[in-house]
């Protein structure tokens, strides 16, 4: 009887981590997407599914599509090795700052750093795919440097001090005990840099130009400008079907690469530099790389100070005014963004806990995998559209409903989630939980007493990703922010819209306070997933 | 009293435990010695309920644990390397168990600071796990098993990767420990000296089978099979096993015939272990405890005690 409720248990805590994360999706991801896909294939005219499939446009953009994102995936770890490197072997003052601060750039609204790109590069490199290329980098490194450095600060020293006592030098080490440590962290960021920039939209748009056209960016087109539902529809299910392939060859990577062991403790593995050498790598690697991501933030803040010929702050005191473009004033934006990214981040962190905690509990569920990860690559505007048609009517009427903004930008941050927190719990020694057992915790105890606090980190770190996409998600959130309650990157993109100098430097104003409240809110979380890691 | 029943457990195409039964008193120590592979690892973790078996049954006090979960079962157990809750500081390493039982928070700290002073760690309770050494460790790991007042304490080889004066040193303290607290204990290694030391009784475990059970002494006195005696160091020729000690060994005079050939001659500790070639190329293996010993290369003479030659097999 005993053993009976204890299965039973078992059998409802499977339930529940299974069930919710595939009831949430089933709701608010599989059906908005086939509202879309049944409408867009119902509709009658336009072009056959087959003639557009073959048409050498269509095959043009799929093949810039993808090599654009194999492109910006290499440059992006290309520029966050380094720094990964450094996070992840050295202590220094300010660590946590420039882990905070490296993740701002990656939840600025697409517009503000694609026109502060267009400030700052050069004539003739500022519109193609060179910029759009470096844009990319600039967004993307934040999700390199952390998932890789964060897994970097994990790894044993002694792993690489052993093959150096074999006779590797240091290139060998690299290249035969480091990086193989490494391809899980490394194969899971760079499916998630390719997916961005496969479904990148906003950069693509400004720094594109009319000559450059990516799937997502056709998708947009179809469905919006042409308003062709039939040929977006048919567009949205290429690129789900190209996603659906990243992420199973980076599933099928990850498994490979995958190398199960105890993760040592940061205080463990990181060390202050000693040597000038040291230093100097230190100093380096974290100069270019402030350098990198300062400049086009410096812009953006140049900008909120020019509403004319000369710098002021008029941008910011205009901020507490009502405005016509808004409705409400500029603050109310931010304190709307506020409560909707913390109420996301929560679902996120629910949702995708659980879904993590299922997947590393259970053996080879590909498909449920890979389900949590389509989300990335279902465009922010399918999605927000799918939303719009799909809940419109009778008791499904939720366009308005309060919660509908918050759920939307969790469904964004969920993947981020899972695939953050799965990894740590994965790498748990089971002997820990057999121990923990044997003491007398029954199986939910031992979640609560080993799993959880060894994931706290993961999810601390999987709660600051997810409230910083969701403070600055755009593309689906536009479709759904009430007139009178819109966030910060919704006001932004009104008042880019919108003639006059002090509106633009308004927009950039604007940008500004989002980045320092993502600065602030990124920071916060560090702080206590530090202070949760004490037990590190 | 611990009853495992004719226990098998397979992976897959191997059996790991075959029909395997062994009982251990309240109160005893029984170590389980046995090679690499053997099923000893195994035969732990089916006690302590984390394997799967595929017959027989395992009884603790009359109950039968086969419906029983491990974290219900009320048995210790010290993993071979550890597997200390490095998320967490000693102290709350010891108190786990005690958590988990429910007990009040300054019964535990007092238990905990109890245990600590018990494995020889006073004041340890602040200490991040990972700034341990392995011996503090395994002391850790110890105190862990032992705070929830175990029915039985389960040890995987728990000095299998400690340095030799530190192993030395925690068998003592272990073998101590055993005595003081009234332990039942089943101790599994692969090394005679830690079984001879701390086992009240010997269960030699081979291929998944005990080979065979006794006290030390009867072990080494009645081995019941050629491979048992082999195992213990002990020669066999047609059939009878030879115990070292019970072969004297006397150099042979010049010129005259001798029994064999000395072929090593290497001292442990208070003992000189001789290897002798016979001339039918058999070996004998001997010990002596004479300073003045015959080496390498001398030709000797032997006088073998009868009561150190038993039949086997």
């Amino acid at each position: 009887m005993d053993a009976g409720r204890h299965s039973l248990t078992a059998r409802a805590w499977t339930l529940v981590a299974y069930g919710v994360p595939l009831a949430f999706l089933s709701v608010f991801f599989v059906f908005p997407l086939a509202t879309i896909v049944a409408r867009g294939l119902g509709s009658s005219g336009g072009e056959s599914a087959l003639g557009l499939l073959t048409d050498p446009l269509t095959r043009d953009v799929l093949w810039f599509t993808t090599w654009l994102a194999a492109a910006s995936t290499v440059l992006t770890i290309a520029v966050a090795l380094p720094a990964s490197y450094v996070l992840g072997r050295y202590a220094f003052r300010g660590r946590t700052l420039v882990l905070a601060l490296v993740t701002v750039p990656f939840v600025l609204p697409t517009v503000v750093v694609a026109l502060a790109f267009l400030a700052i590069l050069p004539r003739g490199l500022d519109r193609g795919p060179i910029a759009i290329l470096i844009a990319h980098a600039f967004f993307n490194v934040a999700v390199v440097v952390r998932i890789v450095g964060t897994f970097w600060a994990g790894l044993d020293r002694r792993t690489s001090e052993a093959a150096a006592t074999l006779g590797a030098g240091p290139r060998q080490r690299l290249l035969h005990v480091t990086l193989p440590l490494l391809a899980p962290a490394l194969s899971a960021a760079a499916a998630i840099v390719f997916l961005f920039s496969f479904t990148s939209f906003g950069v693509i748009v400004i720094l594109g130009g009319q000559r450059y056209s990516t799937l997502e960016v056709e998708i947009y087109n179809q469905a919006v400008r042409s308003f062709d539902l039939h040929a977006a529809a048919i567009l949205s299910l290429v690129q789900l079907g190209c996603v659906a392939l990243t992420v199973m060859v980076a599933m099928r990577l990850e498994r490979r690469l995958g190398v199960r062991g105890q993760l040592r403790s940061e205080r463990d593995v990181i060390r202050r530099p000693e040597t000038a050498r040291e230093k100097a790598l230190v100093a380096g690697s974290l100069g270019a790389l402030a350098l990198f991501l300062g400049l086009p933030l410096a812009a953006v803040v140049e900008r909120s100070v020019t509403t004319g010929p000369g710098h002021s702050l008029d941008a910011f005191r205009a901020l507490t005014r009502p405005t016509s473009t808004l409705l409400v004033t500029p603050w109310e934006a931010i304190g709307n963004s506020i409560v909707y990214a913390a109420i996301a981040t929560s679902i996120a962190l629910l949702v995708g806990g659980l879904a993590a905690f299922a997947l590393a509990s259970g053996q080879g569920n590909r498909a449920f995998d890979g389900m949590l990860m389509l989300p990335l690559g279902a465009s922010a505007v399918m999605l927000g559209f799918g939303f719009v048609i799909a809940f419109d009517e009778g008791w499904r009427d939720f366009r308005s409903a309060p919660w509908i903004v918050p759920v939307v930008q969790a469904l964004v941050a969920i993947p981020f989630v899972v695939r953050i927190v799965t990894p740590t719990l994965r790498a748990i020694d089971q002997r820990q939980r057999e121990a923990a057992a044997l003491l007398g915790a029954d199986p939910r105890r031992v979640r609560r007493e080993i799993d959880l606090p060894i994931a706290a980190r993961a999810l601390a770190v999987a709660a600051g990703f997810a409230f910083a996409i969701s403070l600055g998600e755009f593309g689906a959130t536009v479709f759904l922010a009430r007139p009178d309650h819109p966030t910060l990157p919704v006001a932004i993109f009104r008042f880019l819209g919108r003639p006059g100098a002090l509106n633009v430097a308004q927009a950039y104003a604007l940008a500004v306070i989002l980045m320092v409240v993502t600065t602030a809110s990124i920071l916060l979380v560090e702080r206590f997933g530090r202070r949760r890691s004490g037990w590190f | 009293m611990l009853d495992i029943d004719r226990v098998t457990a397979r992976f897959g195409a191997k059996t790991a435990l075959d029909d395997l039964s062994l009982r251990v008193e309240d109160g005893e120590v029984v170590s389980v010695l046995g090679a690499s592979g053997s099923g000893k690892s195994t035969l732990l973790r089916v006690v302590a309920g984390l394997q799967r078996t595929d017959a027989g049954r395992v009884t603790l006090d009359g109950q039968d644990l086969g419906p029983v979960p491990p974290h219900r079962r009320g048995i210790g157990l010290v993993f071979q390397d550890h597997a200390l809750f490095h998320h967490r500081d000693v102290a709350a390493n010891v108190a786990f168990g005690l958590r988990m039982r429910g007990d009040a928070p300054d019964r535990i700290a007092g238990r905990v600071g109890d245990l600590l002073e018990l494995v020889g760690l006073p004041g340890f309770e602040r200490r991040s796990v990972a700034t341990l050494s392995g011996g503090e460790q395994q002391r850790v790991a110890l105190a862990r098993a032992l705070a929830p007042e175990p029915r039985i304490l389960l040890l995987d080889e728990p000095l299998g990767s400690l340095d030799r004066p530190l192993r030395e040193r925690l068998l003592a303290d272990l073998d101590t420990l055993f005595t003081e607290i009234d332990l039942t204990a089943l101790y599994v290694t692969h090394d005679h000296a830690e079984a001879f030391r701390l086992g009240d009784r010997i269960a030699l475990i081979r291929a998944g089978r005990i080979a065979q059970t006794g006290t030390p002494d009867e072990l080494w006195t009645h081995p019941a099979d050629e491979d048992v005696a082999l195992f213990l160091g002990q020669s066999v020729l047609d059939g009878r096993a030879y115990r070292p000690e019970a072969i004297s060994v006397r150099g042979a005079v010049e010129g005259e015939p001798a029994d064999g050939v000395v072929e090593s001659a290497v001292r442990h500790g208070p003992m000189v272990r001789l290897v002798i070639r016979l001339d039918d190329g058999a070996r004998l293996a001997a010990a002596v405890t004479a300073i003045d010993h015959p080496s390498a290369g001398d030709r000797v003479n032997l006088a073998i005690d009868p009561d150190g030659v038993v039949e086997v097999g």
